[in-house]
């Protein structure tokens, strides 16, 4: 995208492509694609065959991700299409979760949607293009690119939050999301283009030696204001604290399976972009940017937790822990900014994806549970009286989920939780490692509300009874028992991800 | 779930420490597999699984080699590889009647007390407390420490909210908050000391052996890093102004759940300040012991006073915790052989007869529905084998010579009379402030005449007698006959004091290292010559590598 640069160097060469490490991104809008033009050309599929489509089509693309992964540990990283796109373990992992998220949400979403209005290809190719979207943030060599996929997973999501036509919740949602989202990418925009303007590039590897080589005498003003803006966009999308007061509207008011969605995968491409960015990106104004992460860290903590408490509604005490969950990945990316640029990148970036990966799964299960527990009513906390007495099993995922959010050992939770506090302490950031674990005990409550509620309230009489869908149990139910195990036995995982490392 | 670490334990030898974690939690899974219907195959099953634990930690007594002072049965192998952490189980001296009391007090409580509705449940908790438990006493790692100290708030907290009483979601709620409050700092200071040590030792390790001896903190780090464990364990024991979550969490927990609570769980707390106070951060330790003497003592004084003013007897006796526990944290922050050791006999004593008081106060509320003291009266006239029980389990919490209670106190304060003078003085008046409540709510309980209420209160059953026997068999025995006991206490303890003055200043002073038994009177300070030679059996320790 360096086109000043390239202005003279006529012909304009061709990047060399590598099909195959391009391939979960192409499997996801190829899938898209096919699912939009043969949805609409052949009649009503049979039932769930939309949402197994999807699932596949996002397994397809996990799967190709994991192949290129195990390309990425023999041969080194790289970028693809002359620099655009960064091929790494980094943008690996993130693909994995984001596709692992479109297969889960598949599966939520199938039921949930059928015999509604919107049963049909549409939602599927929604989510497919959002994934694509998060990849190519997550991925990202380059601000315009990133631009592009924030783009494309936002529009996305925008539609999607919107998309329960037979609910003004979800209309309101979707507008909110989508007034405010412009704002937010308008911001980012803007920050790219002064950020250009002081390094003369929007390739990150480019802005990287031409912020190395600026001496003493450059001017920092643009590039200050730039990364100023660029946080403000990129807080908003993470949900960070003080930017974050659209989460608990579009959570609660998006049909429950997208919210899923957004907190599981928009997330993760959020924060894969804010370390693109970031990290990758300016290295060099690290000591400028870190103590704004850290604000933002503990603002998302203290926020999140506080005002999680006071909720009645489910999906709102979920959303409000979801920013405190985004100020605990905070910590780690904090510890990630005292090394930022540096050979040896300490702790902080394999913790983050980390938590990022077990915290997807979780997420993912929470808001499965609330979207069987709450169908069409709202999701006030009464409605969960007594399910321990009406659906042990799906009270017990759910309990276990929330375990896990609270931190509690023996669950992926507290080895997310461990693994960015320790990236905090070998960073020496003891003092947002303390507040990341005392905001974890107000939030504590909120879980122990929803659990007290479930276990030790009566069921009200009139409660609609609650089905649970073969495709749905079979997430919650691996999101559980991924939960236990990996939480039992996590070191494969940290084995893994240990390996992420970050083109340079 | 645990049980796939049985399989790959040591070579050859039985991994007993692993089976004593396993055994409970798979008994608790298994638990979710039987039918609801049918709750006495689930007692049995629980029954079963809880027998088998105790009597492995009693096998685990007796091959226990006495004359040892490092950690034995160790069962090491590493687990998560890249964080240095280690599935490292050991037991020593201080932890070996500990795990035997967990491990023998749980069968107990599941035979002696049957839930008021949902057995299942019930059960399958008590069983994974039980195994968290264990697993907290056993562990030699940092990290699996927390693990365990952990996870026992689960099963409480759901035990306390299940089947608890009137108020029991705000008890359970706020005992699950308090402690998790505590363990917020001890998580951060953990892996803080495991990533200072690094520096030391060279690798990346949370083993709690490799830390304590190889790493080498400065005083104001060590004293940072020891305040963040101290206030989790603080929070667990309780200490003074941390205490507001026990009342209430032992007057509203169902019967089972407060004789635990006493029995072993508040020592999680008194054997983290030993184990990973002590023996991490000895400097720490002694600067600071002046605070924890002076909120010991605070405590032991406090605790008996507002146990007097109790209206209800199962509040009075959580408050008699709080003023028991305060001896026990007298005792460790002494820093004398005697007096540890005499806190260490005491968490075992305090486990038995609180144990017990609460099983007996547990009875009184099954036959009368109440717990208020007002409302009780001349019992002993209707009830008479029941009043002598009570009496005796009673005497033995007031420190009676004879039983095992004033073995454990005796040793506390001529320990800490030495090194800890005028603290101890104080504390003394507790001893007479423990019979006064305990005596005066005996009297207002028992004595007298029955009213109508009371006249049908229905003698010691059976069953009842035979679930209280052990723990009046422990009472007298430990009593009478406490050398066993301390031969196996002493050499971890006299251990542990060495390795605090090899790492401290404190052995400059003669009083700190007592030998084992012998009174030192305060007047000569001749009388020191014994105890050297403790430095060198530091290392002496066996470790495995995984």
């Amino acid at each position: 995208m360096n086109v000043l640069a390239q202005a003279d160097t006529l012909p304009i060469s061709e990047p060399e492509i590598w099909w195959f490490a391009l391939s979960p991104l192409l499997t996801l809008v190829g899938g898209a694609l096919l699912l939009m033009v043969v949805g609409a050309l052949t009649p009503q599929w049979p039932r769930g065959l939309y949402a197994f489509v999807s699932a596949m089509i996002g397994g397809a693309a996990g799967v190709l991700a994991i192949f290129n992964w195990d390309d990425i540990s023999d041969n080194g990283p790289a970028t693809l299409v002359g620099g655009a796109l960064a091929f790494d373990t980094f943008a690996m992992w993130s693909t994995i979760v984001i596709s692992g998220a479109v297969v889960l949400v598949s599966m939520l979403a199938d039921e949930y949607i059928r015999d509604t209005p919107n049963d049909g290809p549409e939602i599927y190719a929604l989510l497919l293009v959002a994934a694509a979207g998060g990849i190519v943030m997550a991925s990202a060599n380059d601000l315009i690119v990133l631009f592009l996929g924030l783009e494309t997973l936002s529009l996305a999501f925008y539609v999607l939050a919107a998309s329960n036509r037979r609910s003004d919740a979800s209309a309101e949602s979707g507008l909110k999301y989508f007034l405010l989202g412009g704002f937010a990418s308008a911001f980012f925009l803007y920050g790219i283009a002064l950020v250009y303007g002081a390094t003369g590039s929007t390739n990150i590897g480019e802005m990287v030696t031409s912020l190395a080589n600026r001496g003493d005498s450059g001017n920092d003003v643009l590039a200050l204001a730039g990364i100023a803006l660029l946080l403000v966009g990129l807080g908003f999308k993470i949900a960070a604290a003080p930017f974050h007061v659209w989460t608990p509207d579009v959570y609660q008011g998006a049909p429950t399976p997208i919210t899923a969605f957004m907190a599981s995968a928009g997330k993760a491409a959020a924060f894969g972009a804010l370390i693109r960015v970031l990290i990758s990106g300016l290295p060099s104004f690290r000591d400028d940017w870190q103590p704004i992460i850290w604000v933002l860290a503990v603002a998302s903590l203290v926020v999140g937790s506080f005002l999680a408490v006071v909720q009645r509604n489910v999906k709102r005490m979920l959303a409000y822990s979801s920013v405190s969950h985004a100020g605990f990945i905070l910590v780690g990316v904090e510890a990630a900014a005292h090394t930022a640029g540096e050979a040896d990148g300490g702790m902080g970036i394999s913790s983050v994806q980390l938590y990022l990966l077990l915290y997807s799964v979780i997420v993912i299960g929470s808001f499965g549970v609330v979207a069987l527990v709450a169908r069409e009513a709202d999701a006030d906390l009464s409605v969960f009286d007594g399910l321990a007495k009406r659906k042990p099993l799906l009270a017990g995922a759910f309990t276990i989920f929330l375990l896990a959010q609270a931190g509690v050992p023996f669950t992926t939770g507290f080895i997310a939780k461990f693994g960015v506090i320790q990236a905090g302490v070998d960073a020496e950031s003891y003092g947002l490692a303390i507040i990341a674990m005392v905001t974890a005990v107000i939030a504590a409550f909120v879980y122990l509300r929803i659990m007290v509620a479930m276990w030790q309230k009566d069921v009200e009489d009139d409660a609609p009874a609650i089905t649970v869908p073969v495709s749905a149990a079979i997430a919650i139910g691996f999101a559980a028992v991924f939960t236990l195990v990996a939480g039992l036995y996590p070191s494969l995982l940290i084995d893994w991800s240990d390996a992420i490392t970050l083109v340079r | 779930m645990l049980a796939a670490e049985v399989t790959h334990a040591g070579a050859g030898a039985f991994p007993l420490l692993t089976a004593l974690i396993a055994v409970p939690m798979v008994g608790a899974v298994a638990l979710l597999f039987t039918q609801r219907s049918r709750p006495e195959f689930a007692k049995l099953l629980a029954l079963m699984f809880s027998a088998v634990t105790g009597a492995m930690a009693l096998w685990m007594l007796k091959e226990f080699d006495q004359s040892a002072d490092g950690f034995q049965f160790v069962s090491q192998h590493t687990w998560i590889e890249d964080w240095g952490i280690g599935w490292h189980l050991g037991v020593d001296g201080i932890s070996l009647f500990l795990i035997v009391l967990t491990a023998v007090l749980f069968p107990l409580a599941i035979v002696g007390i049957d839930p008021h509705h949902d057995e299942k449940p019930y059960l399958a908790w008590l069983l994974m407390l039980e195994a968290g438990v264990i697993g907290s006493f056993l562990s030699l790692d940092l990290f699996l420490f927390f693990l365990f100290f952990e996870i026992v708030l689960v099963p409480m907290y759901f035990l306390i909210g299940g089947w608890g009483y009137e108020d029991r979601e705000y008890a359970a709620t706020k005992f699950y908050l308090y402690t998790f409050l505590g363990s917020a700092f001890m998580l951060v200071a953990l892996v803080a000391t495991a990533m200072l040590a690094r520096d030391d030792l060279g690798y990346l390790t949370f083993d709690l052996v490799d830390i304590a001896e190889g790493s080498n903190f400065a005083a104001s780090t060590g004293r940072w890093l020891f305040f963040g464990f101290a206030v989790a364990f603080a929070v667990k024991v309780p200490i003074f102004p941390l205490h507001t979550w026990l009342p209430d969490a032992h007057t509203q927990a169902p019967t089972a759940g407060s004789v635990v609570l006493a029995g072993v769980m508040l020592k999680l707390g008194t054997y983290g300040f030993l184990r990973f106070g002590l023996y991490l951060f000895p400097e720490a330790s002694v600067w600071s012991r002046s605070l924890w003497l002076t909120l010991a003592v605070i405590g032991i004084i406090y605790g008996a006073i507002v146990a007097t003013m109790q209206k209800d007897l199962k509040r009075l006796v959580a408050y008699s915790s709080i003023a028991h526990l305060g001896f026990i944290v007298l005792g460790t922050f002494a820093f004398t052989s005697q007096a540890i050791s005499g806190s260490v006999l005491q968490m075992v004593n305090h486990g038995v007869s609180t144990g017990a008081l609460f099983l007996l106060v547990g009875m009184i509320y099954e036959r009368r529905k109440t717990r208020q003291i007002a409302e009780l009266g001349g019992l002993q006239k209707v009830a008479p084998i029941f009043a002598a029980g009570f009496m005796v389990v009673m005497l033995s919490s007031i420190g009676v010579p004879g039983l095992n209670g004033f073995i454990g106190e005796y040793l506390i304060l001529i320990g800490s009379f030495q090194s800890a003078r005028w603290w101890t003085v104080v504390a003394t008046a507790g001893v007479i402030l423990a019979a006064l409540y305990l005596l005066w709510a005996y009297q207002r309980v028992f004595h007298g005449e029955p009213d109508e209420d009371n006249a049908s209160f229905p003698e010691l059953k059976m069953k009842e007698g035979l679930v209280l026997l052990p723990f009046l068999v422990a009472i007298v025995f430990v009593g009478v006959y406490p050398q066993p006991l301390l031969d196996r206490i002493e050499p971890s303890v006299d251990r542990l004091v060495a390795h605090v003055a090899d790492n401290t200043d404190i052995d400059a002073d003669p009083d700190y290292t007592t030998q084992r038994g012998e009174f030192e009177p305060e007047h000569g300070d001749d009388g020191h010559g014994e105890d050297d030679g403790h430095g060198d059996e530091a290392d002496d320790h066996e470790e495995g590598e995984g």
